[in-house]
């Protein structure tokens, strides 16, 4: 049985370059344009804009500027985090969302019948439907080139190593002495998704972030869908209950008025 | 800031508000009409005839929203069983969505052999098969039939409520609400459909007279639902700082809640009330779905 496999995403290395974008597309033959039309954020120098059933590798770049001489650039190459605990694979009703045998979440394209619960369910925004196919698609971490024993082709064609494929718990080891390193330095650096009592039960996918998650488009604190199931089917049960005893309130109010009063009756209509 | 505001949004529009909207409101009428069937006069078969009639008309349609809403419509079965292992069933309790399809799938058999009993009970089958399942579902079989089937409706009344809360987007996960505010919208909108079309099939006043405050009572919880819903939304009910906001504050509040509510207490025409009623079933399963809808990740996190 292999090991946990992921990614430990460094972004004070990421620079910007795209060069994991490409070789995405390339290797998993994703379309350039979104369903023949080309979108462009037309706001931004992240011409690809967000994560979605053609980019399943995004560089996101964060522009913080307060003037023309006092700012920064952020880029972070963000991808499917492969949740211990995925809220995709929870919710999906077709069971096309599966883990496999390394640890890693991948939707089965021919399962799949583009009900787009998963889109709703992932606290990332990271999957949506491919036009092509008319199926929900997302990084599958290379689970073609895993089996055969290659490296995902993003970390492969990453030229920082900002992108670093390996197992988990080496990948975390690697992870703080790199934060450690930062903060000598006196960056403030954090890691996010790499503590496995965190939240989602730690991601597969983790990063080193120089900001506050929102910065990057992450959630603080990332959840299960199915955390509401339990309180929002007791209260839609004890609604229905309400109106089952409203309803033969009535009817039984309706039935004495008769037995007291003779009743009115008959006729159709009654209306208008 | 919630975090549901960094999910993405799974483009369930317009063929889901609809289907939001009529598996409501056939789910809420089978209930109605199974609840006479037990517990009303012999001068009530009109009403639960109708009844019948719109949950059958209604799951057929839900069905073909649902599946004519699929990335890919022919593998809508992959909801039922497993593709790869059929006739092995797919089925997860804890996916609204899964146990969704089979309420569907068996809210549409108990739908239309009500309806088929019914049609059976005025002589309108000219089908040989289908009088020979209608004339089946008589007696006791029928009532049997109606009391699994009304509690169904009920589910299907208010699991797109569930459905909706067990996601990470704004609004819908942001409140345990929605699905007890659907059960409430199902049920007034379904007694709203009564009040309207089972006239034609000889309806009592007596019958329209239970109906109609039945329906305001339902308005009522509706109200108090909706309240409850807005106030556990807590920071993130500044989305309703939009064209969605106004909507469900005049068209559903106002107009598909208020304005029925004093119709009623005014005895003034039953239509109209119940045209009211529709309209602002409609109008929240719209707001809600559009208001969470619009907002996208990637605009939240530039800050646009």
């Amino acid at each position: 049985m292999p090991e946990p496999m992921g990614f430990f995403t460094d972004t004070t290395v990421c620079i910007g370059c795209k060069a994991c974008e490409v070789a995405c597309k390339e290797w998993n033959q994703l379309p350039a344009r979104n369903g023949g039309v080309g979108e462009l954020s037309g706001d931004s120098y992240d011409n690809t804009r967000k994560l979605d059933g053609i980019h399943w590798r995004h560089v996101r770049f964060i522009e913080q500027f307060k003037g023309p001489y006092d700012g920064r650039w952020l880029m972070m190459s963000d991808v499917c985090k492969h949740c211990v605990q995925a809220g995709c694979l929870e919710v999906c009703p077709t069971g096309a969302i599966i883990r496999t045998e390394f640890d890693t979440v991948v939707i089965q394209s021919d399962v799949c019948n583009g009900c787009r619960a998963c889109i709703a369910a992932c606290p990332f925004g990271v999957i949506d439907i491919n036009p092509v196919s008319g199926t929900a698609q997302k990084c599958t971490l290379c689970y073609d080139r895993l089996k055969v024993g290659l490296e995902p082709a993003c970390s492969k064609a990453c030229p920082t190593d900002s992108i670093q494929f390996g197992a988990i718990a080496e990948l975390r080891t690697r992870a703080h002495k790199r934060v450690d390193q930062l903060k000598a330095q006196g960056v403030k650096a954090e890691l996010y998704g790499a503590d496995p009592q965190g939240a989602l039960g730690g991601l597969n996918s983790f990063y080193l972030l120089v900001d506050e998650p929102e910065v990057y488009g992450l959630p603080r604190h990332p959840q299960l869908p199915s955390r509401h199931l339990a309180k929002s089917s007791t209260f839609s049960a004890a609604s229905a209950a309400v109106l089952g005893v409203l309803a033969l309130v009535g009817l039984r109010k309706r039935r004495m008025d008769e037995m007291g009063g003779g009743g009115g009756g008959g006729g159709a209509g009654g209306q208008n | 800031m919630s975090d549901t505001f960094f999910s993405g949004a799974p483009h369930w529009t317009w063929f889901i508000i609809p289907y939001f909207f009529i598996g409501g409101l056939a789910g809420g009428a089978y209930f109605l009409a199974a609840l006479l069937d037990w517990f009303g006069r012999p001068d009530d078969r009109p009403v639960v005839r109708t009844g019948y009639d719109v949950a059958a008309v209604g799951a057929i349609l839900s069905g073909l929203l649902l599946t004519i809403d699929l990335g890919q419509p022919l593998r809508f079965w992959h909801m039922l069983f497993q593709s790869a292992n059929f006739p092995a069933i797919m089925f997860k309790g804890w996916s609204p969505i899964s146990f969704g399809a089979w309420g569907i799938l068996l809210f549409g058999l108990f739908a239309v052999l009500s309806a088929l009993g019914a049609r059976a009970e005025e002589g309108r089958l000219q089908m040989p098969a289908l009088r020979a399942v209608g004339g089946m579902v008589r007696g006791g079989v029928a009532k049997l039939v109606a009391g699994i089937g009304g509690l169904i409706g009920l589910f299907i009344a208010g699991y797109t409520g569930i459905l909706l809360s067990v996601t990470n987007r704004p609004i819908w996960a942001d409140s345990p609400w929605l699905g007890a505010l659907f059960v409430a919208s199902g049920v007034s909108t379904g007694a709203a459909t009564l009040i309207l079309l089972s006239p034609r099939r000889g309806a009592t006043e007596r019958s329209l007279g239970w109906l109609s405050s039945f329906d305001a009572r339902a308005l009522v919880v509706e109200l108090i639902v909706l309240i409850a819903f807005i106030v556990s939304l807590g920071s993130v009910n500044r989305v309703w700082v939009s064209v969605w906001g106004l909507l469900l504050l005049v068209g559903v509040v106002w107009f598909g809640i208020l304005a029925p509510l004093r119709m009623h207490a005014r005895r003034q025409p039953l239509a109209s009330a119940a045209k009211l009623v529709l309209v602002g079933g409609f109008l929240l399963r719209l707001a809600t779905m559009l208001a969470s809808e619009g907002i996208d990740r990637y605009r939240v996190a530039v800050g646009l």
